[in-house]
């Protein structure tokens, strides 16, 4: 095995990640990062966490193996990590569960968050319900218009939401709108990040509290095959999912890990999120990694069926597996999405959300050539009950 | 010297303070860019802070973001803002311009390309908001072999330490952020910085300008009373978004000006 202990002291994957704020917010990360340091090695903490994802997320979470899917594929097994289970259906809380407690020990009483299709923004409620926090979640307007539901089950949690107007009005925006309250009202407030971006300690944090998925993995697998999986495969947006799944199996080298982006209408149309296939370096939210840019360094829009996709940045981590070849990333259409969504659907009666649908596809594409003894392990990250709508909308229909 | 040292000499001379004005460059329009800039010195600018657009301005409020929004509809890139430059100095060869923006245009353009047309162009300083100390010695190191001032930012929470790192990257000014927030966002707390500017003298050899919540005369010249540089920026931009295109200049004219009156007063 190989000894992997990224990122360094400053927060940096090789050339990406580190501290890309304005002045005003340094003081507060280091706050947060002294914290987190000690908390994170502290035994008392981690059985803390370890009790809530039991008892309250409802972990550990199955693997399964979609024997009808794998049959369809015609080729190597696929077998599913069941994140879809958890409390509030993604893998989302693992890490808003984390950031609440660290929150908690931080003496925090205000949570804030950003949140694109709301998986985050109802994770963020949620836990800010368990823990009696105030809680102001971030959302563009277009999102909030898209996604209505998840911004009333915010509201019932009882999170204020906070509609965002400036740019394009969706994720990338709701995300500058929670860091300028923070730099604003730093003293009693915590930002919880919903994925493995923005300026350290983040990435690493974020990445540490999600990785709960890939320690279960490496026991789970082993019990229920004997031994690994040929390759583990996940939906990346900003990656907290695939980070999550990864990261222990970084130092497995006979594992493949494969992260799944969002291709959109098509990477060639230019309609896409598929930062790390067609992206470029550059700095953006506090870190420095793989964009969706313009010749002149401007954000562009980006597009995917799936909101949790739909994100112009990606996590730093992301980008140096890429660079070191230790992940690879590939792109699947929406439409390949969608049809991957329908057949989880009809033969394994499980709903998942688009997001992970996009992992679903490629894991089926892959098993076409491979061999009946290979094993392919998706993370089925959340569910699909929020994409209703969406997909309905897809068929001519409206809900 | 670079020009930023020589401006403040001079001033400190003639018992001045420097009156540094904010403006988007694009904003409203690329046709403006120029002329903006040589009313503000008209009008009594020592250094001119130029705001390079960005798709995602973090550390700004809504009235810089609106502006960041409208130069970007005009398609106003870095090299455009370069180009700027380089137009107003065959008229102005003696105010240092001073570009302020966030990394990303700079990353995209590349160090040695960004650095090169800089200097080619007579840019004077660069303050880049997400490029704090940590970050930014590549840039710093590029843009000093070419004469470049790097100016930083100082927050109300800067600890000790920080001042120092920035002290050791820093030249021209440094930059003190009188509130905690975004740009243009409340008013700002005298008292606060009157305690705050002899702690960072003791620490930062360079002049100190602050900005972040001056709105008015009255207030940059109770700020000249207890720093060297006065940085207005959202009160600026507000007057450009409200103006109507013919009376523009003028506007900016005459805020300007009552602001320098009060601050020689």
């Amino acid at each position: 095995m190989q000894m992997y202990d990224l990122p360094d002291s400053k927060g940096h994957f090789g050339p990406y990640g580190g501290v890309f704020v304005a002045e005003t917010l340094i003081h507060a990360l280091d706050e947060l990062r002294t914290q987190y340091e000690s908390l994170r090695n502290d035994p008392a903490f981690v059985a803390e966490f370890e009790h809530e994802l039991k008892h309250y997320v409802g972990r550990p979470s199955p693997v399964y193996h979609a024997k009808r899917l794998s049959q369809k594929a015609g080729g190597a097994q696929i077998w599913l990590k069941r994140e879809d289970l958890n409390h509030t259906g993604a893998h989302k809380i693992n890490n808003t569960m984390g950031q609440a407690l660290v929150a908690r020990h931080m003496g925090k009483k205000r949570i804030i968050a950003e949140t694109g299709a709301g998986q985050h923004g109802v994770a963020s409620a949620t836990v800010a319900a368990r823990f009696g926090m105030e809680c102001v979640v971030y959302m563009g307007s277009e999102d909030i218009h898209r996604q209505a539901q998840n911004v009333y089950r915010m509201k019932l949690l009882g999170a204020s939401v906070v509609p965002v107007e400036s740019g394009s009005r969706t994720l990338k925006d709701a995300l500058n709108e929670a860091m300028r309250d923070w730099v604003t009202n730093v003293e009693g407030t915590f930002y919880i990040i919903g994925t493995v971006a923005g300026p350290h300690p983040y990435p690493m944090m974020v990445r540490d509290f999600n990785s709960v998925v890939g320690r279960e993995l490496l026991t789970q697998m082993p019990d229920v095959l004997g031994r690994q999986p040929d390759a583990i495969l996940a939906c990346v947006g900003g990656g907290s999912n695939a980070m999550g799944a990864f990261y222990p199996y970084i130092p497995h080298a006979d594992v493949r890990l494969i992260g799944v982006e969002a291709g959109g209408l098509g990477l060639a149309t230019g309609k896409h999120a598929a930062t790390l296939c067609a992206g470029t370096p550059g700095v953006l939210h506090g870190n420095r990694t793989y964009l969706m840019q313009d010749a002149n360094g401007q954000i562009i829009e980006t597009h995917s069926i799936s909101a949790g996709l739909d994100y112009p940045g990606v996590g730093p981590e992301h980008a140096w597996l890429k660079d070191t070849g230790r992940a690879e990333y590939v792109s699947v259409t929406d439409d390949e999405a969608l049809e991957a969504f329908h057949m989880m659907c009809r033969l394994e009666g499980i709903i998942p959300a688009l997001e992970s649908s996009h992992a679903v596809a490629h894991a089926m594409k892959m098993a076409r050539d491979m061999s009946s003894d290979k094993v392919l392990l998706v993370n089925l990250s959340g569910r699909g009950d929020k994409d209703m709508a969406t997909v309905a909308e897809r068929s001519g229909l409206s809900l | 010297m670079s020009r930023i040292s020589a401006t403040f000499e001079k001033l400190q001379a003639a018992g001045r303070k420097a009156l540094i004005p904010f403006v988007t460059a694009g904003d409203p329009d690329n046709a403006s860019a120029v002329p903006i800039m040589h009313t503000l010195v008209a009008a009594g600018a020592n250094i001119i802070e130029l705001g390079v657009p960005f798709s995602d301005p973090m550390a700004d409020g809504p009235t810089i973001q609106r502006s960041s929004e409208r130069a970007l509809k005009n398609g106003t890139s870095l090299r455009d803002v370069l180009g700027f430059v380089t137009e107003f100095r065959t008229r102005d060869s003696e105010t240092p311009v001073v570009l302020m923006g966030y990394a990303n245009p700079i990353e995209a353009m590349g160090y040695d390309a960004f650095a090169d047309a800089a200097a080619a162009a007579g840019v004077d300083g660069v303050l880049v908001v997400d490029y704090p100390p940590e970050e930014s010695e590549p840039l710093t190191m590029k843009l000093r072999h070419r004469g470049i001032d790097s100016i930083f930012l100082l927050s109300p929470t800067s600890m000790e330490a920080r001042m120092d790192g920035a002290a050791r990257l820093a030249s021209g000014y440094v930059y003190y952020v009188s509130l905690k927030g975004v740009t243009g966002a409340a008013n700002i707390d005298l008292t606060e910085v009157a305690e705050r500017i002899p702690q960072i003298r003791s620490r930062v050899n360079l002049p100190i300008g602050v900005g972040f919540g001056i709105r008015d005369g009255a207030t940059a010249r109770a700020i000249a009373g207890v720093s060297d540089a006065v940085v207005i920026g959202s009160r600026l931009v507000q007057e450009i978004e409200s103006s109507p295109p013919e009376a523009l200049l003028e506007n900016l004219h005459r805020l300007v000006s009552e602001i320098r009156q009060a601050m020689d007063a």
